[in-house]
């Protein structure tokens, strides 16, 4: 066992961790913070994607070791201490961007970092940006459009087809 | 996934020597690593990982050529090369999806010499040298085979130094399922010639196309390459795409890498 620090959503934790222990499984079963959800456990999904240092990286592909001193950030820690959704949540829930909700945690966060380096997309690069996270309900289409309203663009010209 | 520790080093000195110990694996982003430890394809006794080490992780101006740290992210490379060397960057911004760029690394990359990876057509095509904690191998040496390269055990690639080519450009076929080129083919035109390498078609892993390099160095232009073709023999064949296919699709990503190079 190893023991490593690191600040998740703000607050200091210290576990020890196996050497083979995923980040995601620290973080679900150690720190019960399970918004963090585990789709496909071989990185293609995106349903646990969180930010490491900013950055963001499939939980289930990275060892918690790895993130050792880092700041982490997961669904938790998107919305306010009050427990106000932040601005992407918001609309995603206005826009139905969600049927069954699993993916959603991923696309709230890798939106998060979308928004982050580019704070206007256009459409086209929203869903090239997602191209990691895999939603099996909705289509895409409205979680596009909560996106590009997240990022206050008009998205009363996206119109469902 | 089996059992196994996990060492962080600091430094390369460090890293060298922990790889010392049986059974031990050195740890890139652990974007292919990690899927087949848990596929119990691999059973380390311990993983020494790179991505604390300071002096592997940067991008720098080499002279005119420019050097990046063996364990920088492609994420980094697609930021830091946009305008310094486009078809670089490029090709990093390409691979997989935004949070597997945001761990993958180039060492991990050419270290791994996936015969569907981007980076060794970079390397090969840009005349690149591959630097480890011992020595310096051109690329021409480096790439041997499907997962084979020139690394012995316990080297690491500290360091990959891309010489920039007047124009250059890359064609990914993607496959969208795996986000790997079903073909990928960078063109470089350098001073002294042009290069061009292949990846994601050959059973032997990258390769440069030799007869094209010829014709192109005469004539840099999509035309130069009527005529020629890439025997099918030796391609991968796979439900993807057979033999034949592959090779026609090199002709044609040359073709369109000639004329978007800039």
């Amino acid at each position: 066992m190893t023991k490593v620090e690191m600040t998740v959503n703000g607050k200091q934790v210290s576990r020890d961790v196996e050497g083979q222990t995923l980040l995601v499984s620290m973080l679900r079963e150690d720190l019960r913070l399970t918004g963090t959800h585990v789709g496909c456990d071989t990185s293609q999904c995106g349903a646990c994607v969180v930010h490491v240092n900013g950055k963001s990286v499939k939980a289930c592909t990275m060892f918690a070791i790895e993130a050792d001193g880092a700041d982490i950030k997961t669904i938790e820690g998107m919305a306010g201490s009050d427990g106000s959704l932040s601005v992407i949540q918001s609309a995603f829930q206005e826009h139905h961007g969600l049927q069954c909700g699993f993916c959603t945690p991923g696309m709230v966060m890798t939106a998060a970092n979308l928004l982050k380096d580019n704070p206007k997309p256009t459409e086209a690069e929203v869903r090239h940006y997602l191209q990691g996270n895999i939603c099996r309900c909705t289509g895409y289409h409205n979680i596009v459009k909560a996106i590009m309203a997240a990022s206050g663009q008009d998205v009363s010209a996206i119109a469902a087809e | 996934m089996y059992a196994f520790d996990i060492e962080r080093p600091t430094t390369v000195a460090e890293a060298v020597n922990a790889l010392k110990a049986d059974e031990a694996q050195p740890l890139g982003g652990g974007q292919t690593l990690i899927p087949t430890l848990k596929a119990r394809l691999a059973a380390p006794s311990k993983l020494v990982s790179l991505s604390a080490i300071a002096e592997m992780i940067g991008v720098s101006q080499d002279g005119s050529a420019i050097r990046i740290g063996g364990a920088t992210t492609h994420g980094q490379v697609a930021t830091e090369l946009a305008d310094s060397y486009p078809a670089l960057g490029y090709l990093a911004s390409k691979i997989g999806d935004p949070a597997v760029r945001n761990r993958g690394t180039i060492g991990g990359s050419v270290a791994n010499n996936d015969p569907a990876a981007c980076y060794p057509a970079a390397c090969l095509a840009s005349g690149a040298t591959i630097t480890t904690n011992t020595r310096d191998i051109a690329a021409d040496d480096f790439f041997l085979g499907m997962f084979e390269t020139a690394l012995e055990e316990d080297e690491i690639v500290t360091a990959v130094t891309f010489p920039v080519p007047q124009k250059a450009d890359y064609q990914k076929f993607e496959q969208p399922a795996s986000r790997f080129p079903l073909v990928g083919v960078f063109v470089a035109k350098h001073d002294d010639g042009v290069r061009v390498a292949v990846t994601g078609a050959s059973e032997s892993g990258v390769f440069r196309w030799t007869e094209a390099e010829e014709a192109l160095s005469a004539d840099f232009s999509a035309s130069a390459l009527e005529g020629l073709s890439v025997d099918a023999d030796g391609m991968i064949n796979d439900l993807h795409g057979d033999g034949a296919y592959r090779a026609h699709l090199i002709k044609v990503l040359t073709g369109r890498a000639v004329t978007a190079a800039r």
